[in-house]
């Protein structure tokens, strides 16, 4: 027998792929597997074509709520085509609606470049101050040229956005300090954090925005008032930052001791060693659970409802209200879903590429 | 004695209730190399450590360079400036590069410009044999490679003291002698006071000026390698060397 492998090592065995067996594989390979491979196949097969039917065959794209109405197989896509201006932009003055278009373009972009390697340094701070000031001067205007618009007549998109980008940008250092704080050896400031995070996360978004907005104006001196959608947008961060910290002192925690004890033999300081070693690591570890609270701090902002802000839920539900097109609230639902579900897949599609980028081989 | 850069007077440290370091007395003399052996638990890791406050001591006074450490920060930031540390996990820093591992510190700590720093650490990296993995990560490097990196980056800050916990023993058998290699020649070359906790019998013979037993916490034996090899005088000595030399 030889058994000697030749110099330049053996060819691999035969590929294993084919359609066939791949099917075997995949879905037949047992009595079990190919009852809930039929099972799903059958699924599939009642909805997938009865849901195609509803959305596009029959679907109304043009056309009056008569036309509609005397129609109900198909989905009426013409309602949306008559309020989408409302949706998106709430009760914002219709000839300047280009307004709160360009600002969300603008938060759009601000998001975008903090996304991108090389505005990972000083630059970010002023293309943010731009974008923050651009923004402010189109939603709320009194320069020359743009009229006045006040902010209870905001709504739609660019309140959820500003509520949301605000939301995370200012949440985030919040919530990496705090996650700091609770692993402070000074007690002061570990009690500090731990109340804060147990407090904040032992509440309701809802009762924390309740707050907000009934109780802020009590305890502020007569005359003294507060803009009702900035107190809003104070208690999501108050209340995403509590989370955020969370997320993050479980990074901290899987550091090594080594790592801190490589940082101190160098003398570097404590700053300078959670800036440069600690958190880097920390961070890029809890991508996911971060985003995956960012993506919650996106949708959790249309629980801004109960104060009474216009964010792109409120003005869905005041479309659909609308008597003469009575009836199509499905519809008003899937064009708020697409638009929510397209930010939060862009989010979770960035982290995955941000991990898969960051990923340098931890060995220890 | 003005010469001994580092002085342990008296030092007691306790772990809980348990007693680790037992009135350890060590004077160790500018240039000296030293290495320090003992069973495991002995202490031998945790009186390295002490050296640079990555462990406190309860009781006496360890001196560095004419300075104290005490709790004041900025004191222990300043020893532990002069003094670099081996560990025997590497403690690389993992996103970073090697080049970015070596120069870290030089332009953090010592506040050098970045091009001096890098050719700083491009000098270590040829000294260390592996100036061609510069812009590799620690994570692309074979455990040798990385011990031989992370000497080079305690050099990299210019240190009055090298501490070594266990370098070695980390190691792959075939990789612990270009790691020793690196230790021998830095010893012979540059005259750096080095204090080496290690089993490498061999490396204590051909570098150390002084070798130190430790058992239970107290130092039993100290004297020149020749010495302590061929005459121990301990009980326990004796003991440990037959168990160490086979």
């Amino acid at each position: 027998m030889n058994t000697r492998v030749p110099e330049a090592g053996l060819p691999p065995p035969p590929s294993q792929a084919g359609v066939r067996r791949w099917l075997r594989r995949r879905l037949f390979s047992s009595p079990l597997n190919t009852l809930l491979t039929l099972l799903a196949a059958w699924l599939l097969l009642m909805t997938v074509p009865a849901m195609l039917d509803w959305l596009f065959i029959k679907a109304h794209f043009t056309g009056t709520p008569e036309a509609c109405r005397a129609d109900r197989a198909g989905a009426c896509w013409s309602f949306i085509a008559d309020k989408h201006r409302f949706i998106l932009f709430g009760t914002f003055p219709y000839d300047e609606q280009w307004r709160p278009l360009a600002a969300t373009l603008v938060m759009i972009a601000m998001v975008a470049a903090g996304g991108m390697r090389r505005f990972w340094n000083a630059r970010i701070v002023y293309v943010w101050a731009v974008g923050l000031v651009a923004s402010g001067v189109l939603m709320w205007g009194g320069v020359p040229g743009l009229s006045y618009v006040e902010d209870s007549l905001w709504g739609g998109l660019p309140v959820t956005l500003l509520l949301s980008v605000f939301g995370i940008v200012l949440a985030f250092p919040l919530g990496v300090g705090l996650a700091l704080g609770r692993r402070s050896e000074l007690p002061a400031i570990k009690t500090l954090c731990v109340v804060y995070i147990e407090l904040i996360r032992g509440v309701p978004l809802i009762s924390v925005l309740f707050m907000a907005s009934v109780m802020i104006p009590l305890f502020l001196p007569e005359g003294f008032n507060i803009d009702k959608l900035l107190r809003a947008q104070i208690a999501i961060i108050l209340f995403m930052a509590a989370y955020i910290a969370e997320a993050v002192r479980g990074g901290l925690q899987a550091i090594p001791r080594g790592q801190y004890e490589g940082a101190d033999s160098l003398g570097l300081t404590y700053w300078q060693k959670t800036r440069k070693i600690i958190l880097p690591q920390a961070l890029r570890m809890v991508i996911p659970p971060i985003v995956s609270t960012f993506i919650s701090l996106f949708k959790d902002t249309s629980l801004v409802v109960i104060i009474g802000t216009f964010d792109l839920m409120l003005t869905a539900k005041t479309a659909m209200t609308d008597a003469a097109w009575r009836g199509f609230s499905a519809e008003a639902y899937v064009f708020v879903g697409l638009i929510y579900f397209a930010f939060c897949f862009s989010m979770s599609k960035y982290s995955q590429a941000l991990e898969k980028r960051l990923h340098t081989d931890h060995t220890r | 004695m003005d010469d001994a850069i580092i002085r342990m007077l008296d030092v007691n440290k306790w772990y809980g209730q348990f007693h680790v370091l037992r009135n350890i007395n060590l004077d160790v003399a500018r240039g000296e190399r030293i290495v320090i052996c003992g069973p495991s638990g002995s202490g031998k890791s945790t009186l390295i450590r002490c050296i640079n406050r990555l462990e406190e001591h309860q009781q006496g006074q360890i001196i560095v360079d004419g300075t104290e450490i005490t709790n004041d920060l900025r004191q222990i930031e300043a020893i532990r400036r002069d003094v670099g540390m081996v560990f025997q996990h590497f403690n690389l820093f993992p996103h970073l590069t090697v080049l970015e591992n070596l120069t870290l510190g030089p332009t953090w700590v010592l506040k050098k410009p970045l091009a001096e720093a890098q050719a700083t650490a491009m000098r270590y990296l040829e000294r260390v044999r592996i100036p061609d993995q510069a812009d590799k990560y620690p994570g692309q490097l074979s455990g040798g490679q990385q011990q031989r990196v992370a000497i080079a980056r305690s050099l990299c800050m210019n240190p009055k003291v090298m501490l070594f916990d266990e370098p070695t023993s980390a190691l792959d058998p075939e990789m612990v002698k270009e790691v020793l290699d690196v230790m021998v020649r830095l010893a012979e070359e540059s005259g750096m006071t080095m204090l080496c906790v290690t089993h490498e019998m061999g490396f204590a013979r051909k570098v150390a000026d002084r070798v130190i037993f430790m058992d239970q916490g107290q130092i039993i034996e100290e004297n020149s390698p020749e010495a302590f090899f061929d005459h121990p005088q301990n009980e326990r000595t004796r003991l440990f060397l037959s168990q160490i030399l086979h």
